[in-house]
């Protein structure tokens, strides 16, 4: 379970979180929604630890975010990897860095998302690099995967890998997702619970299915309604 | 199957089993998807079939047996009552909309009487 108590962090004088609350349980995909600027970001970044809240704490499993560092896999929205390097020598750096790497998945994931070993970072389309990046994160038995913009400018056919793959590989229970993104409509039918997020608050957070029951709508238009009704 | 994202999805997954049962496409003792190839297939979150398929237990429409897999349990009477309560469903739905447009009961029953009846008609031209 990762917990936000009263957590604000600002860069400069951007307030990017305000004081907020949130918690995610064990097992679960969340989809953290918003705007812009709203703080997911942020979010992802302090519940992995790379940066440390200003006030307020930030728990994983009830310890510091970098006492569980084994545990994280990170997925940014920046182009991370080396790219000079091919899919091959970006696995072989993954496989030296972390204990917990699965090589029968990786393997199978190559395959699946129809990749090959001798890419090169810098020459394949924006499609492949995101599948490249999905897959060197999957090819590892994090119990944390966080997601940050996974689908964005990404082709429709990708997107639909991309979400396949997730769905395929992800362990109910065992396994905790948080997906930050634009792409609501896309995820719809992936997450658990939602977070919405605006301006550093949140304002709406729940199990996806109970918030279609009360407002008979999906995530997408409930975040319209709020974000509307906000402003 | 599309599911339509302003509605719980497992509910929507366990009204297209009903259906499935209904139109008997599934008989009793028929093994259904597990839940990780049905999650897969559909493209939905593993805990949201999880849920459907929980309920479908409770509901007693499908039983899981261990290490064989889930399999359609009801049939006969118990089916027909699905049928009748889904029935029911669709005619409180259709009857609320009829009078929202400002239908009177008399109406509501001619202008369905004609509907079938124009149906009937349109059979017989096809032959």
């Amino acid at each position: 379970m990762i917990e936000f108590k009263e957590v604000s962090k600002c860069f400069g004088s951007v307030t990017a979180l305000d004081g907020v609350n949130m918690s995610f349980a064990a097992g679960k995909i969340f989809g953290l929604f918003g705007p812009n600027g709203a703080g997911k970001s942020t979010t992802l970044k302090l519940a992995i630890g790379l940066n440390r809240p200003d006030r307020g704490v930030v728990l994983v499993d009830g310890k510091s975010p970098l006492d569980n560092k084994q545990n994280m896999a990170f997925l940014p929205e920046v182009d991370h990897l080396y790219s000079w390097m091919t899919l091959r020598q970006a696995a072989d750096f993954m496989r030296s860095f972390y204990s917990d790497w699965d090589e029968e998945k990786y393997r199978e994931l190559l395959v699946f998302l129809q990749l090959k070993e001798e890419m090169k970072l810098s020459r394949i389309s924006k499609g492949q690099r995101a599948k490249c990046k999905l897959l060197l994160v999957a090819s590892r038995q994090a119990p944390y995967l966080f997601l940050d913009e996974p689908l964005s400018g990404i082709d429709v056919l990708t997107r639909d890998e991309i979400i396949q793959t997730l769905i395929r590989d992800f362990r109910p229970g065992e396994q905790t997702i948080i997906i930050s993104t634009h792409e609501i409509r896309e995820v719809e039918n992936l997450v658990d619970e939602v977070v919405f997020l605006d301006n550093g608050q949140v304002r709406l957070y729940g199990d996806a299915e109970e918030l279609r029951t009360q407002r008979g709508m999906s995530l997408l238009d409930i975040m319209k309604e709020v974000f509307r009704n906000a402003n | 199957m599309v599911f339509d994202s302003g509605q719980p999805i497992y509910r929507q997954i366990i009204d297209d089993y009903q259906k499935q049962l209904v139109r008997g496409e599934l008989q009793p003792g028929d093994k259904i998807p597990s839940q990780r190839e049905y999650a897969q297939t559909h493209q939905v979150n593993p805990n949201t079939v999880q849920r459907a398929y929980r309920e479908m237990e409770a509901m007693q429409m499908v039983e899981t047996i261990r290490g064989q897999g889930t399999f359609v349990r009801v049939g006969g009477a118990e089916l027909q009552r699905i049928r009748m309560d889904m029935a029911a469903e669709v005619l409180e739905y259709f009857i609320e909309e009829m009078r929202s447009l400002g239908f009177t009961q008399e109406d509501i029953l001619q202008m369905t009487a004609r509907a079938l009846g124009q149906k009937e008609v349109e059979a017989d031209d096809r032959v």
